[in-house]
């Protein structure tokens, strides 16, 4: 394959990852993977590299936008962020030594759990009363909504700080950026509103991401035929999914395309098992 | 109620600084990319098998810096690369000088933690 036929096929298939990572609420990462590895046969390890430059993109630059209507808790977001750095550096020197068909057994499984994740309903999550800790380190915060400013409380911080370690490792082993985990740390466990661990676990994503990303682009993980197509397919499919998510009915999309990445996870487990990838 | 208005400032600058900072990577990268293109676009691609590298990244960055100087496509686009990790770097940078005029020093230490976290996959990040 041509460096011409490959940048369009890789420009197109981002664009549709980037389309359907918004529309489902994964990440780009999620989708590129499979792209690359199953469809493509690109190695794994570059794969890993490209999502994780994607992440960063993406995750910046929504993040700019929660952080200045004042949604995200910044405080929250830098002390959670010791655990997912540690745990993406973790991760990050794992994948060199892992073998490239237990990555890919391990990508399938994350790739079901957060396709799933992606479907199941969330609920509000609303507490007055904070924990000793969360008060000591200033996590209680405020936040815009329809009814004004609301005020809430953290619950279960070592809980929090734990799960997001494994998030963590997750980013940095898997190149995505975990949102799915990230989420559940701060909404189940944490019990903060989800529009808040939404949009704080997005403003995290970026540094989480590169901690693990420079030891990527040391080891040569980080193609950039791969990933200039890919960065800019990502984010202009991303854009067009908020769009077509204002009109259409999300939940029929979210689930026509969540079928489908459970049977690229299978492909995934699958070829892995067998020693393809 | 001082502090509430300075946070706002705060959340301003660090939102403008990320969405800024991504712009700027990409134009870059895409002009990487076009170069790229026109140099090598009957090439055949070998990315089927993976080879490790093993670079630190000061020298990864003398080499994309010279790269770019001679007009080289894919070290622009690596340019890119590298500008599109400073933004949240950056990001992390600004909340330490921002805690530290909060004289919330609590916080202070929190970010230099992230910050000698992130120093440490820089240097032994490589295999050594």
């Amino acid at each position: 394959m041509t460096v011409l036929t490959f940048t369009l096929i890789m420009f197109l298939g981002a664009c549709c990852a980037g389309l359907i990572g918004s529309l489902t609420g994964l990440g780009g990462g999620v989708v590129i993977i499979p792209l690359l590895t199953v469809v493509l046969g690109v190695d794994i390890h570059y794969a890993i590299g490209t999502a994780l430059v994607s992440v960063i993109a993406t995750s910046s630059g929504s993040a700019a936008a929660y952080v200045k209507e004042g949604i995200t808790n910044m405080r929250l977001g830098m002390f959670l962020e010791i655990a997912t750095t540690a745990g993406a550096i973790a991760g990050a020197l794992l994948a060199s030594v892992a073998p490239t068909s237990f990555i890919a057994i391990l990508f399938g499984c994350t790739l079901i759990f957060s396709a799933i994740n992606s479907l199941t309903k969330k609920s509000e999550h609303h507490v007055e009363v904070s924990s000793n800790l969360a008060n000591k380190l200033k996590l209680p915060n405020t936040y815009p909504t329809a009814i004004g400013v609301t005020s809430y409380g953290t619950k279960n911080v070592i809980g929090g700080f734990t799960m997001m370690s494994v998030a963590g490792v997750l980013s940095g082993l898997l190149g995505i950026g975990s949102g799915a985990f990230k989420v559940i740390a701060m909404d189940n466990i944490m019990k903060i509103p989800f529009k808040v661990s939404t949009t704080t676990s997005n403003f995290m994503m970026g540094v989480t991401a590169t901690a693990s990303a420079v030891i990527y682009l040391q080891r040569g993980y980080i193609e950039p035929g791969i990933c200039m197509p890919v960065v800019i397919g990502v984010l202009l499919g991303a854009m067009a999914g908020a769009r077509i998510l204002l009109k259409a009915n999300p939940k029929n999309l979210r689930l026509f395309f969540a079928f489908i990445i459970i049977g690229l996870a299978f492909n995934m487990i699958y070829n892995g098992i067998v020693g393809n990838i | 109620m001082e502090s509430k208005i300075r946070d706002r400032d705060i959340q301003y600058i660090i939102g403008n600084l990320l969405r800024y900072g991504v712009w700027i990577a990409l134009s870059v990268a895409v002009l990487g990319g076009i170069i790229y293109l026109f140099n090598h676009e009957q090439e055949t691609v070998h990315y089927g098998t993976f080879i490790e590298q093993n670079k630190t990244i000061f020298a990864l960055i003398s080499e994309t810096i010279s790269g770019t100087f001679s007009g080289s496509g894919d070290a622009i686009i690596l340019l890119g690369i590298i500008l599109l990790f400073l933004t949240p770097i950056l990001r992390v940078f600004f909340s330490l000088i921002a805690f530290f005029i909060e004289k919330d020093y609590l916080y202070v230490c929190i970010t230099l933690i992230v910050i000698g976290i992130i120093c440490f996959s820089i240097f032994y990040g490589f295999a050594h």
